[in-house]
């Protein structure tokens, strides 16, 4: 199949075909988007909005509400209600004319340059940019899986198990523990598992104020832990122990059933748990051979194209970005770049030198924001920094107020660069 | 010192106006000011920005300076014979849109009544004329450093200006929507690269900005600035 026998269909939906007979399409070059997050929805929002319709632009994303991750967190603290996180993909069809298909993508043929869907459709494309975010890598949680997933909570992608968390806190005992189990590096969002201690400790602190965290790292040292360590004293008194894997050893096993995570030290017994495992990219990405043996993807720097195939684009939470963390920020930022170069390739129009940036706001409690961020330049070898910054301890409740809000503004910034 | 000299116009002027209570302390609302001067200028040699400078601002009829583009909404309350008085005054700053509906000035409102309270007055203060106020007081604003003449002069590249306002939009919004970050939208050139100047010499002190100027040429912050006069 080509891309000729894709059917598109009107603005706000499109039809696909498998098995009719082909039918002439649109000659414009075609852009497939796998993934509706930070990284995929901006590329296909600015690849639609700047080449004005030179490009035909399908946007493959199997959930219709999307649940940012970023920001999930203030939800599990009570700070957001969980519909103020969801978005939906109807302006990126009605107002931009990209085709967006609810499905999953289960598999890209890079020889024909086609994405296969669940569905069973084929969708033929000029180039594609993938951008499923993470999966998990379950051997580093011995005895934890997705099943186990429905009584533990992994909570880091954005959605029902951020409500099942959430639920969990609210309705564990008094004087209850929660556990939390942080990922090894690499992962996506380095300051989300202790800006979500922090959050989990606000709610608590507020209805279960006996209760205790426990966060079992694989870690020595983690993003912003000066301001986390102190803000959790601060706010929180002596409800958060941090036990890194020099303490604990090693995890032995984890059971879903008794609710215990068994490491070298000690055997710990949740009320709550929240294991969050290792990450690598997520499934398409490496079953359409995009990985390395790291289990990410390695990149073109200046313009995020995968040194796998020059047809084939990478984004976000997926990639190698050298000293670019996993965010949201990133891939937002990362988009941008990729979007630029697909459509100088396909289009003619003008390509410029790649900017990127990012910066991740955590909140630590009401009206206690803090930050950390950099700039980027793209090397030969890697995305490498410029020069960053980081909040300070002991810093005003007015300038931490004052950050609190930045973040507001950014959400709603970034919601809107993504979703129109 | 500069409380004293402070004091001592605002005593003239509770002599001249009398029966006016004005509680508001000008040198308190020096700092609050801080928060306008993106868009408004105040004191000697101030001149337009984003907004009207706020020279001689008591009595002012709403929208009447001869060189500024105004709204038309509020085009429309000085014709209908809206100047601006404590009153007005704090009705706008509290919520600009419930008294000039469309108005262009994007500004969420302050709501702390003293703060307002303590603006108007420094408002008050810059209202003598001229000459009647020291050239030291505005010096009590930051101000952002000067810009050599050349970098000004670089005319900017909108097309690639419009590849680098994507970074921006990430946070900024590009319907001028400003919660907890500002509005970067059709501010004159100038305005825009004396600030980004501002943050790239550290001079103001966001982190964030001064992390985005840092890795911006002086033809990047130019073609932003081309780009950014032109969206609404």
């Amino acid at each position: 199949m080509d891309r000729r026998s894709f059917l598109k269909g009107t603005a706000a939906g499109v039809a696909l075909a498998s098995s009719a007979p082909a039918v002439v399409g649109s000659a414009k070059p075609r852009v497939v988007v796998i993934g509706g997050g930070a990284g995929g929805a901006t590329a296909a929002r600015y690849l639609a909005k700047d080449s004005k319709g030179a490009l035909d632009v399908v946007l493959i994303e199997p959930t219709r509400t999307y649940y940012t991750c970023f920001f999930s967190n203030l939800y599990i603290g009570g700070y957001r209600d969980f519909a103020s996180i969801g978005h939906t993909y109807g302006k990126l069809a009605s107002d931009y004319g990209i085709a967006v298909v609810h499905d999953w993508a289960t598999g890209i043929d890079r020889d024909k340059k086609t994405v296969a869907l669940a569905s069973g459709t084929q969708i033929g494309y000029d180039r594609v940019i993938v951008a499923p975010g993470i999966d998990f890598k379950y051997e580093t949680t011995p005895g934890y899986s997705a099943e186990a997933s429905g009584k533990m909570p992994h909570a880091w992608k954005g959605g029902s198990q951020t409500q099942l968390l959430k639920a969990q806190l609210e309705a564990m005992r008094p004087g209850g523990t929660f556990v939390m189990l942080a990922p090894p590096n690499p992962y996506r969002c380095p300051p989300g598992p202790y800006e979500r201690v922090a959050m989990a400790a606000h709610l608590l602190s507020q209805k279960n104020p006996t209760a205790k965290i426990i966060v079992l790292d694989p870690k020595e040292k983690f993003s912003k832990q000066g301001l986390f360590q102190e803000g959790w004293t601060k706010y929180y008194g002596d409800m958060v122990e941090w036990i890194p894997a020099s303490m604990y050893g090693a995890i032995k096993a984890i059971n879903a059933d008794t609710m215990t995570i068994e490491t070298e030290l000690d055997t710990f017994k949740a009320d709550v748990a929240n294991v969050i495992p290792g990450q690598r990219a997520g499934h398409i990405a490496s079953s359409a051979g995009l990985t390395n043996a790291s289990g990410f993807c390695p990149i073109v720097p200046a313009s995020m194209q995968s040194q796998m195939d020059p047809n084939v684009y990478v984004l976000g939470d997926s990639t190698i970005a050298g000293d670019m963390p996993k965010s949201g920020y990133s891939a937002n930022s990362q988009a941008k770049v990729a979007a630029m170069v697909v459509r100088a390739e396909l289009t003619g129009s003008r390509a410029f030198p790649a900017k990127f940036s990012n910066t991740c706001w955590s909140l630590v409690a009401t009206d206690d924001g803090v930050k950390v961020g950099a700039g980027y330049e793209a090397t030969a070898e890697k995305i490498a920094s410029t020069g960053g910054f980081i909040s300070k301890n002991g810093e005003s409740a007015e300038l931490r107020k004052q950050t609190y809000e930045e973040s507001i503004g950014w959400y709603n910034g970034i919601t809107s660069d993504m979703f129109g | 010192m500069q409380g004293r000299v402070l004091t001592k116009i605002l005593g003239c002027f509770w002599l001249v106006c009398s029966g006016l209570s004005y509680s508001g302390n000008a040198e308190q609302g020096a700092k609050v000011f801080q928060a306008c001067q993106s868009c408004h200028a105040i004191g000697a040699g101030a001149d337009h920005l984003v907004g009207p400078h706020l020279n001689n601002l008591f009595g002012r009829v709403a929208g009447s300076l001869d060189n500024f583009n105004y709204s038309a909404g509020l085009r429309a309350a000085g014709a209908n014979g809206m100047s601006w008085d404590a009153e007005h005054l704090d009705a706008y700053i509290e919520n600009p849109i419930a008294l000039v509906r469309e108005t262009s000035m994007r500004f969420a409102g302050l709501a702390s009544a003293e703060d307002r309270n303590n603006l108007i007055a420094f408002l008050r203060a810059n209202s003598v004329g001229p000459s009647d106020i020291p050239e030291s007081l505005p010096t009590s604003i930051p101000r952002d450093p000067d810009v050599d003449p050349q970098i000004l002069a670089i005319t900017g590249d909108p097309e690639y200006g419009e590849y680098l306002a994507s970074e921006c939009m990430t946070c900024h919004q590009s319907d001028g929507a400003d919660r907890g970050i500002p509005s970067i939208v059709g501010w004159p050139t100038k305005q825009f690269v004396i600030v980004m100047h501002a943050y790239k010499s550290t001079a103001r002190p966001n982190p964030v900005m001064q992390m985005i100027a840092a890795n911006l040429a002086d033809e990047d912050i130019a073609a932003l600035a081309a780009y950014f006069e032109k969206q609404q």
